[in-house]
C-alpha cells in the first residue's frame, strides 16, 4: 500500500514536471516568404503548409513567418529567426539560397529547408516540386480549348525552372495540336499583380486565347476572365477569381512534405536531403477541370494518372532545341533531373527566344 | 470657406527643434492606435518594435548595417534637394555603382590580385554611380529635360542592364544557369569590424559621408552656394553663381555616394552580383533625406528610424504577427507627421471665409 501511494506520488511528481518541461519543448518552426502571405499564390500556398503543421501537431509546435522579405536583405530575417528559438526555418524562395547557408553556417544546430535551391548542408535541406509535370497537362488541354491555335505565357524571370515549366507546357500543347503557337512574356518581378496584368493583356491582344502564368498573383487569369478567354491558375485554386476562364491550377501542395519534416525534427530522424516531389508524391495537385468539354477532361484526367503511375515524362526523349539540335538523353528515356533544373533552352516549335 | 497656410513671421528656435520630436510621438500614438484597432496591446508592440531592437547588441548592429546604405545614398540626395533638384533616380545610380565595382571582383576573380582591389572597386563604384547621374543633370542644363523623369527613368535602364549582366556574361558557370555571378573572393570583399557579425566597414563611410557633407554644407562657400540656389535662385542668379555648375555637381554627388552604397552593398553584404541587390534603398532613402530635413546629421538619425521600422517590423512579424504593411503604414505616418509638423512651424493655418459665397463652392 505504502509503496503503492509512493509509487502514485512519484508519477503525479513525474507528471507536474513533466508538464512545463514539454511545453517548454515546443518545437518552434519559422517561415520565410518572398511575398505577402495574401497573394493567393506562392507564399499564400507556403503558409497554408505551416498552418497545416499547426493543425496536425497542435501544441507540440509554434510557428512564425516574416513575409515580404526582400531577397537582397534576407540573411537578417533569417537569422532573427534563428536566433529567436527557432530549431526549423523554411526560406521558400530561391534568392534565399546564399542567406540561408551564411544563417546555417552559424546555427549549427538550428534546421534550415531551403525551397527550389541546389546547395545543401548538414543542416540545410532542399525541396522543390516538379510543377513542370502539371505544365504538360496544362498545355494539352490548352492547345485542345484553343480557337486561334495561339497560346500565352506570362513567365517571371527566364530561370531554369521557369524555362522548363514553359518547354513542358509548350511540349504538351504539341502532343494534341502539332501547329500550336506559344507567345511568352516576362514581367521579371514574382508578385506584382500590376505588371502580371499588363502582360496578360499584351498577349491577349495578340491573338492568344488562352492564357498560362507563372507569376504569383491571380491578376493574369482575371485578365483573361475580363476579356472572356481562358486560363490556369498558379500555385493555388483561384477558381474564385475566375469562375468562367479558369479551366485548372497547378496547386503547390506543401503540406504533407512540411508536416513530415516537422515530426522528423520532433522525432529527431531530420537529415538533410534533397527532395523534388510531383504528382505521384502530391506536392504538385490539380484543381477540378472545369469550363471545358467532357473529352478534354477526360484526356488531362488520363494524362495526369499517366505522369502520375510514370507511364508517360512530359521530357521523355528525344528533345529537340529550337534550332533543331537533339538534347543528349542523359536520364533513360528522358531528360534527366540535373537537365531539367538546369534547362536554359526553349524546344523547338516554340516562336520566341529566351532572353539570355 | 478654405484654408490658407501663411508664412509666419518668426520661428522660435525651440519650435524648430521641437517639431520632428513632436511628430515622432505622434506617429507612434497613431501606430499605436492601428496596433490597438488589431487586437494587439500597443505597449506590447512598442516594446517589441522599438524597445527590445535598441536594447539588444545583435539587433543594434544590424540596424547600423540596414541604415548604412539609406544614410549614405540619403546624404547625397540631400545636396540634390537641397538645391531644389530632384534626384529621384539614386536607385539606378546605386545598381550601376555596384556594376562597376563588381566588374572589377568578377575580373579578378580566382587570381592573386591583392589589397588594390577593394579600394579600386569602391573608387569605381563611386565613378560609374556618379557618371550615371550625371546623364539627366546633362540632359536637364543643355536640353532643359526635366531632371525628375529622366533620373527615374534611367532606374529602370540600370536594373536591366544588371539583370542582362547576371544572366549572361556573368552568369556563374556553375550555378545551374541560374541568374547570378559567382560569390566574391574575399580581396574583393569588405572588411567586418569586430568578429562573427555583419558589420562591415561600409559602416564608417556612412559616418564620414555625413561628417564631410556637413562641414561642406555649413562651412564653404559651395554649400552656400547650394542653399541660395535652392532657396532664392534669382538671388543667386544675380550673385553669379552658376546654376548648371551647381546642377552638375549635385548629381555628380548624390549619384557617387549612391553608387558608393552599391558596391559597398554588394560587396559587404551580399557578396555577389543578383538581378536584384536593392530592396529599393535609392526610393527609401529619398523618405530618409527628408525625414533627416536635408539635414546631414539629421539624415544619420532618420537612417537609424528607418532601419528601427524595418528590424522592429520584422520581430513584430515573428512575435505578434502583425503584417509587413503595418511597416509600410508606419514609414508612411512618419514621413507624413514630420512634413505636417515641419509646414506648421513655418506656417499657420488661416481660415478664409468668402463673405455672401460662404458654403458655396468657388466657381
Amino acid at each position: 500500500m505504502k509503496r503503492a501511494v509512493l509509487g502514485a506520488v512519484a508519477v503525479a511528481a513525474l507528471a507536474i514536471m513533466a508538464g512545463p518541461a514539454s511545453a517548454q519543448q515546443k518545437l518552434k518552426v519559422g517561415f520565410i516568404y518572398v511575398g505577402p502571405v495574401g497573394d493567393h499564390g506562392w507564399s499564400y500556398q507556403h503558409d497554408q503548409g505551416r498552418k497545416a503543421i499547426e493543425k496536425e501537431l497542435g501544441d507540440r509546435v509554434e510557428t512564425s513567418y516574416v513575409e515580404s522579405v526582400p531577397e537582397a536583405d534576407s540573411e537578417r530575417a533569417i537569422e532573427q529567426l534563428a536566433r529567436t528559438g527557432h530549431k526549423l526555418i523554411f526560406t521558400t524562395s530561391f534568392g534565399y539560397m546564399e542567406p540561408t547557408l551564411k544563417v546555417a553556417k552559424k546555427y549549427p544546430n538550428v534546421m534550415f529547408e531551403h525551397a527550389t535551391g541546389f546547395k545543401r548542408e548538414k543542416n540545410v535541406s532542399t525541396y522543390a516540386a516538379r510543377f513542370y509535370e502539371g505544365r504538360y497537362i496544362s498545355g494539352q488541354i490548352a492547345a485542345k480549348m484553343s480557337k486561334t491555335g495561339v497560346i500565352g505565357y506570362v513567365g517571371a524571370y527566364p530561370i531554369p525552372e521557369v524555362v522548363a515549366g514553359i518547354n513542358a507546357y509548350f511540349l504538351g500543347a504539341q502532343s494534341v495540336n502539332p501547329a500550336v503557337k506559344l507567345k511568352v512574356v516576362y514581367v521579371n518581378s514574382w508578385y506584382d499583380p500590376g505588371k502580371e496584368a499588363d502582360g496578360a493583356k499584351a498577349l491577349l491582344d495578340q491573338g492568344v486565347d488562352v492564357l498560362t502564368q507563372h507569376t504569383d498573383s491571380p491578376a493574369p487569369l482575371q485578365a483573361a476572365e475580363a476579356r472572356g478567354k481562358l486560363a490556369f491558375g498558379q500555385a493555388s485554386d483561384m477558381i474564385k477569381f475566375a469562375p468562367k476562364a479558369q479551366l485548372t491550377a497547378i496547386i503547390d501542395n506543401w503540406n504533407d512534405y512540411y508536416v513530415a519534416r516537422t515530426k522528423a525534427v520532433l522525432d529527431g530522424s531530420w537529415k538533410a536531403q534533397d527532395t523534388w516531389g510531383g504528382l505521384a508524391q502530391h506536392m504538385v495537385v490539380m484543381a477540378p477541370y472545369t469550363n471545358m468539354p467532357e473529352d478534354v477532361a477526360k484526356l488531362a484526367k488520363e494524362t495526369e494518372e499517366a505522369i502520375r503511375s510514370g507511364k508517360l515524362k512530359p521530357f521523355k526523349c528525344p528533345v529537340f532545341k529550337q534550332d533543331g539540335s537533339q538534347v543528349e538523353c542523359k536520364g533513360g528515356d528522358g531528360l534527366s533531373d540535373e537537365q531539367i533544373l538546369g534547362m536554359n533552352f526553349y524546344v523547338k516549335g516554340i516562336d520566341d527566344k529566351l532572353p539570355q | 470657406m478654405r484654408l490658407e497656410l501663411v508664412p509666419r513671421a518668426t520661428v522660435s528656435p525651440a519650435a524648430r527643434l521641437l517639431a520632428p520630436i513632436g511628430a515622432l510621438i505622434l506617429s507612434f500614438a497613431l501606430g499605436g492606435i492601428i496596433v490597438a484597432l488589431m487586437g494587439r496591446s500597443p505597449l506590447t508592440a512598442l516594446d517589441i518594435y522599438v524597445l527590445q531592437p535598441l536594447s539588444d547588441p545583435w539587433a543594434l548592429q544590424e540596424l547600423v548595417v540596414k541604415a548604412t546604405p539609406l544614410v549614405l545614398i540619403a546624404v547625397g540626395l540631400s545636396f540634390c534637394f537641397r538645391a531644389s533638384l530632384w534626384n529621384i533616380g539614386a536607385e539606378g545610380q546605386y545598381v550601376v555603382g555596384a556594376i562597376c565595382g563588381s566588374a572589377l571582383a568578377l575580373a579578378t576573380h580566382g587570381t592573386e590580385a591583392g589589397a588594390w582591389v577593394l579600394p579600386a572597386m569602391l573608387g569605381l563604384g563611386i565613378l560609374g554611380g556618379a557618371l550615371w547621374g550625371l546623364v539627366p543633370a546633362f540632359l536637364r542644363v543643355r536640353f532643359g529635360v526635366s531632371e525628375i523623369l529622366t533620373s527615374l527613368m534611367l532606374v529602370y535602364v540600370a536594373e536591366l542592364m544588371l539583370d542582362y549582366l547576371v544572366r549572361g556574361p556573368w552568369r556563374d558557370p556553375k550555378g545551374f544557369n541560374f541568374p547570378q555571378s559567382v560569390g566574391f573572393d574575399t580581396a574583393a570583399t569588405l572588411p567586418i569590424l569586430g568578429d562573427g557579425g555583419r558589420l562591415h566597414v561600409g559602416v564608417l563611410f556612412a559616418l564620414a559621408a555625413a561628417a564631410v557633407a556637413w562641414v561642406v554644407m555649413t562651412r564653404t562657400l559651395f554649400g552656400y552656394r547650394l542653399r541660395v540656389t535652392g532657396d532664392a535662385p534669382r538671388a543667386a542668379r544675380f550673385a553669379g553663381f552658376d546654376e548648371r555648375r551647381t546642377a552638375l555637381a549635385v548629381f555628380a554627388i548624390s549619384g557617387g555616394l549612391a553608387g558608393l552604397a552599391g558596391i559597398v552593398e554588394v560587396s559587404g553584404q551580399i557578396g555577389q552580383l543578383k538581378p536584384s541587390i536593392s530592396p529599393g534603398y535609392g526610393f527609401t532613402a529619398i523618405t530618409v533625406a527628408f525625414l533627416g530635413r536635408l539635414h546631414p546629421l539629421g539624415i544619420l538619425f532618420a537612417g537609424l528610424v528607418m532601419a528601427l521600422t524595418f528590424i522592429g517590423g520584422e520581430a513584430a512579424q515573428i512575435s505578434l504577427r502583425l503584417p509587413f504593411d503595418l511597416t509600410k503604414a508606419f514609414q508612411g505616418i512618419l514621413l507624413f507627421c514630420v512634413l505636417a509638423a515641419d509646414a506648421l512651424v513655418s506656417y499657420r493655418i488661416r481660415l478664409v471665409r468668402r463673405g455672401v459665397l460662404a458654403g458655396r463652392a468657388p466657381a
